[in-house]
């Protein structure tokens, strides 16, 4: 019998359903696990998401054919069983879970354990074949519990102020800026953000989340004005002359990457805060395990060695696959999501 | 920070805690004033016996490896439960072994919390060094039960390597100037020389007195910039002084009160380094002081500056070493004579002096360094192409009356370089760097054509900006052909301009050369791989400028 899902050039494909998940090449029919660039492309004819994912996405590629459902409804394609589940990566993320034959295959999309309050929790679902992410699957990767790091955040934040300098927290417009936003909202009245973060934070708003709203820098925003404050700018603005409005200022990046030195030295910030909206070392494999999955895939991440792992421990049988998800740097400002983001911000 | 908060953060917070707040400051900030500041702080308040080891460590007087780092990664492994090459793996993408082993055991539960100092750990270090292994195992395994993730990264690197927190011996001579009640150069003084961090008080280091006047102080140095123009627009040539620019450390030799010092252009006191120049405290005037080059040289000639850089590092000096490759002063410059300030004369007369009081003795640990004779720019030109021959970067240009500036001026005195060798080459490996380069892929191999076949000749690190290394480290992520550990092959598409400032025969390299300071030059875009240069076009460049 063929796989229930075969990597093709195109991506994930389902045969059986005639539909392909996160594909990054434009086909007739996508599922949609999560509304990350590298996850959700532009081009295809119909999108299958999340209720929740459905507004980014509209901000993101514009209006398309979306068809939307809710975590644990049961949809029928070609015969093939489809539901959605919590993945706790960004809000509206999920896991897509497919049966058909008496077999369950799920793709976990990009997921995190810890429950942020905003983007779901996380839910292991039981499957045969389970593929995975593995952008953090190496045992250096272990996170602090979060409040741990928004303690640490806001502490960082008090002591800049003392200093007389502005916060500029980098963080990602999607996903990790709400998630750092409800962790500070208590710090400060006003919290000022990048175009991007606020066009972001609004399309939650307008969609009937209860976020608090943010302040958006614009060329007129006064110097005076921002003396001091928090500021919240995605990877792309870091470096860049906009952030001279702020001066003096200390910057503090939010990502899992931000766990080794090198990569908070190397980009020349004051803080790092390994905050991650991915699973740590250790969640990937109680995730593994709780799937009760007999095969499991490894995607975009450190694959080779957390399927090698998987398959010396006897955890799965395993094997790595190649995908254009994420590759080791999702977190990192590749190119062209610096694009990404100032596209956005025009 | 005031006296009052001091006290009482010293009572709350180990010296140990102190000393791994103090390092996590000093490499996460990038500008010098915010590491002073640190530093400042740092030894406003932490334990006196702490302070003495501090500056031990960071001036390169650390305890010898107590435990290698074999044993403390199998330590490791064990408390952990992983695979070796799992811990290969994670090594390579964090970029430092300490730091790997602290992630690696940030689970490891703190069951046992000893608030010691740090004087404690590197006393400890000294004691366990002739202990069998178990005992060594016992004190490793029970300490990193006893400590945060910060305190493990430092206790890990105080055992296995340097901190490279980018703080020079003067960073924190500045820094103990500001604490203790003594100038610079008499704190650089003091740092210097042989003294051990476990026989000698804070006190008796740093303690005030008198009885050192500030008279090793050197002279700011005067730089030079290269020059922008055509020489001829310098006008006549007998206005000006040439002489060779030598590849060695800019340095100032220095003898008062019968007592001898050698500083280098960072302002690091480096008399010891160099027994050598014992000898020129008998020999010098008193009341001197000498602006030149401190090179290693064979019978007057100079030797390469990486047979320098073999030297400086070592702490002690072989008998091989001081004969294959003694160190010498060439003299460029008289900045004092006879306890006066000599910077306002101009250079012929200095100059003059200079030649007298280096040949009325005869030392092979210090030569003047040679005027070029030369009649036209064009003569010059000519005898600048030569330099490679001499070992030499160059040309340096100096107004005959130019009087001794401070700093980096332009105008009177000029450098004219040599050109770098130049070949165009695809890149053909990548291996992600350390530091804060850490899972970059900022290391790569490069190949030039050999007929079909594509010959790996030279690695390069440096020469690009951040942003062109995160473009390339994209396309490695993306282009990678295969993985061998953490090398990765690429698809040889990329094409460099490789910049260099030497080359050899080498029977280490599959294409039998060797090039000395290779770098990347340029990012050429512009070009595709057929077009890179080829293995002969090498051979042809070992044959011209080869020695």
């Amino acid at each position: 019998m063929a796989n229930l899902i075969s990597f093709t050039d195109k991506g994930l494909f389902c045969e059986a359903g005639n539909f392909y998940i996160d594909p990054w090449q434009p086909v007739e029919r996508a599922l949609i696990t999560h509304a990350h660039s590298d996850h959700a492309k532009y081009g295809n004819r119909f999108y299958l998401c999340h209720k929740f994912a459905k507004p980014i996405l509209q901000l993101r590629l514009g209006h398309n054919h979306y068809q939307t459902v809710e975590w644990n409804e049961t949809i029928f394609m070609n015969g093939v069983k489809v539901s959605f589940h919590p993945a706790g990566h960004i809000i509206g993320s999920s896991q897509i879970r497919l049966e058909y034959q008496n077999e369950v295959w799920v793709v976990s999309g990009d997921y995190k354990r810890e429950d942020d309050g905003i983007s779901g929790k996380f839910e292991p679902v039981k499957c045969n074949v389970f593929i995975t992410e593995s952008t953090f699957g190496l045992p250096i990767f272990q996170w602090k519990p979060q409040q741990e790091i928004y303690s640490d955040i806001i502490n960082w934040i008090t002591k800049n102020k003392e200093n007389g300098k502005a916060s500029i927290l980098i963080a990602y417009s999607l996903g990790k800026s709400q998630r750092v936003l409800q962790a500070i909202k208590e710090t400060t009245q006003t919290i000022f953000a990048h175009g991007a973060i606020y066009n972001m934070q609004q399309t939650f708003i307008d969609a009937g989340w209860k976020l608090n709203p943010v302040v958006r820098i614009t060329p007129e925003t006064p110097k005076e004005l921002l003396k001091e404050t928090v500021v919240i700018a995605p990877p792309g603005a870091e470096g860049t002359s906009w952030m001279k409005k702020f001066y003096p200022y200390s910057i503090g990046v939010c990502s899992g990457w931000m766990q080794v030195r090198g990569n908070a030295r190397r980009r020349n910030v004051d803080a790092g805060f390994a905050l991650s909206d991915h699973a740590d070392w250790n969640s990937l494999i109680t995730t593994v395990k709780e799937t009760g999955a007999e095969k499991v895939f490894v995607t975009h991440g450190f694959q080779a060695a957390f399927s090698r792992y998987l398959n010396e421990k006897n955890v799965a049988i395993s094997a790595e696959v190649k995908t254009q998800f994420g590759d080791e740097d999702e977190e990192t400002n590749s190119p062209l999501e610096i694009k990404n983001e100032e596209a956005e911000n025009v | 920070m005031n006296n009052h908060v001091a006290i009482e953060k010293s009572n709350e917070i180990s010296g140990l805690q102190m000393f791994a707040e103090l390092v996590t400051e000093l490499s996460s900030s990038t500008k010098t004033n915010d590491k002073l500041q640190s530093l400042v702080d740092y030894f406003a308040t932490a334990p006196d016996a702490d302070k003495v080891w501090v500056i031990a460590i960071f001036s390169g007087r650390r305890p010898r490896r107590a435990v290698n780092s074999r044993l403390m990664r199998e330590w490791c492994l064990e408390i952990i439960g992983i695979p070796d090459w799992l811990f290969t793996e994670c090594h390579s993408t964090v970029g430092d072994f300490s730091e790997t082993l602290a992630l690696l055991l940030s689970e490891v539960e703190v069951i046992n919390r000893q608030n010691e100092n740090l004087c404690f750990y590197l006393e400890k270090f000294i004691q366990i060094e002739k202990e069998n292994e178990s005992v060594k195992k016992k004190f490793i395994v029970e300490s990193w039960q006893q400590m945060n993730s910060k305190e493990k990264f430092v206790f890990n690197k105080l055992i296995t390597g340097s901190f490279r927190v980018g703080v020079s011996q003067k960073t924190i001579v500045n820094a103990l100037a500001k604490t203790v009640d003594l100038s610079s150069s008499v704190i650089a003084h003091r740092i210097s020389g042989n003294w051990d961090p476990t026989t000698t008080s804070f006190h008796e280091l740093l303690g005030e007195s008198t009885s050192l006047a500030d008279f090793s102080k050197p002279y700011p140095f005067y730089l030079a910039y290269a020059i922008d123009d055509v020489v001829e627009n310098l006008g006549e040539p007998d206005l000006w002084q040439a002489e060779w620019k030598w590849d060695g450390i800019r340095g100032q030799m220095i003898k008062r009160n019968k007592e001898l010092f050698v500083w280098s252009r960072g302002e690091e006191l480096m008399t010891e380094k160099f027994p050598e120049y014992f000898i020129l405290k008998d020999l010098l005037p008193d009341g001197i002081v000498l602006d030149g080059e401190i090179i290693p040289a064979l019978d007057g000639k100079p030797l390469p500056f990486a047979v320098l850089q073999r030297r400086i590092g070592r702490k002690n000096i072989s008998k091989k070493q001081l004969q294959e490759a003694p160190i010498c002063f060439f003299a460029y410059d008289l900045l004092e004579y006879n306890y006066e300030d000599w910077r306002e004369k101009p250079l012929t007369e200095r100059r003059q002096k200079l030649e007298e009081i280096i040949s009325s003795f005869q030392n092979k640990s210090i030569q003047i360094s040679e005027k070029i004779n030369f009649n036209s720019w064009d003569e010059l030109a000519a005898l600048r192409k030569t330099s490679r021959d001499k070992n030499s970067e160059g040309i340096m240009l100096k107004r005959k009356h130019s009087v001794y500036k401070t700093g980096r001026k332009r105008g009177d005195w000029w450098k004219w370089k040599i050109d770098p060798l130049t070949i165009d080459c695809v890149m053909v490996y990548a291996a992600k760097g350390s530091g804060r380069r850490s899972n970059l892929y900022t290391d790569y191999t490069f190949a030039v054509k050999d007929g079909e076949e594509l010959i790996t000749f030279t690695k390069a690190y440096s020469g690009l900006t951040d942003k062109e290394f995160a473009q390339i480290d994209y396309f490695v992520k993306r282009n990678s052909i295969e993985k061998f550990g953490p090398v990765r092959t690429v698809k040889p598409e990329l094409v460099f301009e490789i910049a260099f400032e030497g080359i050899a025969a080498s029977n280490r390299h599959k294409s039998g050369v060797a090039l000395r300071f290779p770098r990347m030059n340029r990012w050429r875009k512009d070009k595709t791989v057929d077009e890179i240069n080829t293995l002969d076009d090498l051979k042809q460049m070992l044959k011209l400028y080869g020695k």
